[in-house]
């Protein structure tokens, strides 16, 4: 009965709120957005184990709400217009991950090697090691993993998520992150 | 709630505008119709043999087929824009089904009776030329909703648009279908079909 109640008063108040931010009242939408991501993190639950990927769903769900908030009719309930959103993008995220994963392919060789003869000179190895060590500690835990065993231990896909309890597509989406993530750490850097 | 949630949420913020709550998927699907009709009526006057197109639905299969042509054009074409908006039931695709099998049932009565007969080319182009205009018409009204789901849309969209030409190609078809025409019939539905399916994910997206 009390979940029911606070179910309820939530629901009037993102009902208030999106009507608000229909009406133009940005503080209001904020508000709004901020406190439909943790509901929206928690359905997406159901579609993806990884929190990098549930996050990924929450950032698609707020753009897909901006996009198509002129579809809400004020008369009718918000939580089931904002859940069918939600199950939607979660399924078309999962659906082109898994098309990314199965053309995709592990090389070695691709991240490592560049088209400047320079760049692929192993003179300065051990220092742009300790070069990078910084921005390695910043990288999120998983992220970290994966690139230490798949680039620095040279271990194979299969090794790795032996090692650190990730599966093979959760390092491929792992790694392709920390190199993005490194980018733009050494970028803000320099 | 990650950095990047928390920047995009600012974003979102900056960049809002007031807008206006869409009509109900109903209302919006019969304004659809009334342009239709509209847009329709004038040929219709001017062109059809009304006399005729009343003689001829004096028989019941053909007032059947006539009657569950519409009905399919109408009720397709109101599942289209309740899929449309994100919290309609995926049911709404299968709404059309019920009056799309009397249509189909009619016309292979109609037909079985009137034999095999001649290929009659001018119905396939009538429903295409027809149909196409009707379904660009209900894409440009469907497309304000952004459909999260554009295959079922095109799918009922389409059927809606075939529903409608195939009604509309009565006032214009003077002779009793026969299998031939059927055919010809369904292959021009298809293609109406066809071309939903592939204008969605251009128009809907």
């Amino acid at each position: 009965m009390m979940v029911s109640a606070q179910a309820q008063e939530q629901e009037q108040q993102w009902a208030a709120w999106m009507r608000a931010a229909q009406a133009g009242d940005a503080r209001a939408y904020e508000q709004l957005l901020r406190a439909v991501a943790p509901f929206v993190r928690n359905l997406a639950r159901r579609y993806c184990r990884e929190a990098d990927r549930r996050e990924d769903v929450v950032q698609e769900v707020l753009l897909t709400v901006h996009r198509v908030r002129h579809t809400w009719d004020p008369r009718r309930p918000f939580s089931p217009w904002l859940a069918a959103i939600a199950a939607r993008r979660a399924i078309d995220l999962l659906r082109r991950r898994s098309r990314i994963e199965r053309h995709e392919q592990h090389d070695e060789l691709a991240s490592e090697t560049f088209a400047d003869p320079a760049a692929n000179n192993d003179d300065g190895e051990e220092r742009s090691l300790a070069d990078l060590a910084p921005f390695l500690e910043a990288l999120p835990v998983r992220q970290r993993e994966a690139l230490e065993a798949l680039k620095l231990r040279g271990q194979s896909l299969q090794e790795a998520a032996r090692s650190s309890g990730q599966s093979v597509a959760a390092l491929k989406v792992n790694m392709h992150r920390a190199v993005k993530s490194l980018r733009r750490l050494i970028g803000t850097e320099t | 709630m990650t950095r990047e949630t928390e920047q995009l949420i600012g974003r979102l913020g900056a960049q809002l505008a007031p807008v206006r709550p869409l009509s109900a998927p109903v209302l919006r699907a019969l304004g659809a119709l009334l342009a239709v009709a509209l847009l329709a009526a004038w040929p219709v006057m001017h062109f059809a043999n009304l006399q005729v197109f009343a003689l001829r639905n004096a028989e019941l299969h053909t007032a059947l087929e006539c009657a569950a042509s519409l009905l399919t054009g109408i009720v397709a074409t109101i599942a289209a824009f309740h899929l449309s908006v994100p919290d309609r039931s995926a049911r709404w695709a299968l709404a059309p089904l019920p009056p799309l099998l009397l249509w189909l049932g009619a016309a292979g009565a109609g037909c079985l009776r009137n034999g095999l007969g001649h290929a009659n080319w001018d119905c396939v182009l009538f429903t295409a030329v027809v149909g196409t205009p009707l379904l660009l018409l209900l894409f440009v009204l469907l497309r304000r909703s952004h459909p999260l789901a554009p295959a079922a849309v095109a799918w009922t969209g389409g059927l809606g648009a075939a529903g409608l030409a195939a009604f509309l190609l009565q006032f214009f078809h003077p002779f009793d279908v026969t299998v031939m025409d059927l055919l010809l019939h369904a292959l021009a539905v298809a293609g109406v079909l066809a071309i939903a399916r592939l204008l969605a994910r251009p128009l809907l997206r």
